[in-house]
């Protein structure tokens, strides 16, 4: 059998599993639940704050996660190490970089690199503005949340998965839906 | 940060580190870190992400049930206020339609090489300080609509969470074994 660790793609119900199986020690060993978006707020307040300090004490928003609690924490850490994972587990398995502008994203709308960066700006401004209306993202609600059979995640996750594909009917075409892999 | 050191203790960090360090090189190793993996999943063309996301919930949901009805663990369930949840939520599906990434998954994304990813991040850097200074107003008109508390489907369902949890089993199973053999047949 091959080493898994250099296998390049894994089956997604190992990766699931694995996940579910993290979410056994977050909960165990660290009285933790896995999430990202909240880290999105410390690490804007933390560079806001150098160059407003005080707006960003006094504002509720900032406040409820900064005054009186470190902002370097748990799941900032957490978050940084995302990308250290990642980076090491496409090293492991040799896999081959994405294209900057992706198929589908071209089909639509060109070869651009910088409407693409654009358009990654924009949804990630929406993305965590929306993450924090609900208070939670994929991790923190739909992952952690859902596994404790909470009412405010299942309700997430709900309306994200309906909008989502609505959205991407919209944006990406609706001939682009429910398509064949490549085709 | 304010009143308090800005770190928080070395374990702590270290804990987090190493839990971030697996959770991401799971999430590479599932393909959740692509675009087209993502975007497939809203396009209804690859549903990597549902079976990931199930499987995890299933997986992770017996385990942590069984370790809170021994008490080995407390739960952290988010407060539920539907309005805010569900208008959040659908804001949430058009940005990462948009993005192509989720929070987690974008960050990792970084690590995987992509490019577009470090523009996400910034804009959800500057989406959470956008958000900061709309919440005063969100705070008074939408946040607190449908207020229901910490609650769980079990407790609203007055039921053993065991219910539920044997239900998102099933349902996963068969969805899975659909999913697998309209895959098989639309390769063949």
């Amino acid at each position: 059998m091959r080493n898994p660790l250099t296998m390049t793609r894994w089956s997604p119900y190992a990766v699931g599993a694995g996940i579910g199986v993290l979410s056994w020690a977050t909960f165990g060993l660290m009285d933790k639940a896995l999430g990202a978006s909240t880290t999105m707020v410390r690490a804007a307040g933390m560079i806001e704050g150098t160059i407003a300090p005080d707006h960003v004490r006094e504002n509720a928003y900032f406040a409820k996660y900064l005054v009186g609690s470190p902002g370097v924490e748990w799941q900032f850490a957490l978050v940084v190490f995302l990308a250290i994972g990642a980076l090491l587990a496409a090293k492991l398995g040799r896999s081959t970089r994405q294209p900057t502008v992706p198929d589908v994203w071209r089909a639509r709308f060109g070869p651009s690199r910088a409407l693409r960066f654009a358009g990654a700006f924009v949804g990630g401004v929406v993305m965590i503005f929306g993450a924090r209306m609900a208070g939670g993202c994929t991790s923190g609600h739909g992952v952690s949340g859902g596994l404790q059979l909470a009412v405010s995640s299942w309700t997430f996750f709900g309306a994200m998965f309906v909008s989502g594909v609505a959205a991407a009917g919209l944006i990406y075409g609706l001939g682009a839906m429910g398509a064949r892999k490549g085709a | 940060m304010f009143d308090t050191p800005l770190f928080a203790s070395p374990g702590v960090l270290a804990l987090g580190a190493l839990t971030g360090l697996i959770f991401g090189f799971l999430l590479q190793k599932g393909r959740v870190t692509r675009f087209d993996v993502i975007v497939g999943q809203f396009l209804l063309r690859d549903f990597t992400v549902l079976k990931v996301m199930l499987t995890a919930i299933v997986v992770g949901g017996t385990g942590v049930w069984a370790m809170h009805q021994l008490g080995w663990v407390s739960l952290h369930v988010k407060g539920a206020a539907l309005l805010a949840n569900g208008l959040g939520g659908a804001i949430f599906g058009v940005g990462m339609a948009t993005l192509g990434y989720c929070p987690g998954t974008g960050v990792a994304a970084i690590g995987d090489g992509a490019r577009d990813a470090w523009f996400g991040l910034l804009g959800m850097l500057f989406g959470a300080a956008v958000y900061a200074e709309a919440y005063p107003w969100l705070n008074e008109r939408i946040l607190k609509v449908g207020d229901l508390g910490k609650l769980t489907l079990a407790d609203a369902a007055h039921v053993s969470p065991w219910w539920f949890v044997a239900a998102l089993a099933g349902i996963a199973v068969t969805v899975f074994a659909l999913l697998e053999r309209w895959e098989h047949r639309r390769i063949a």
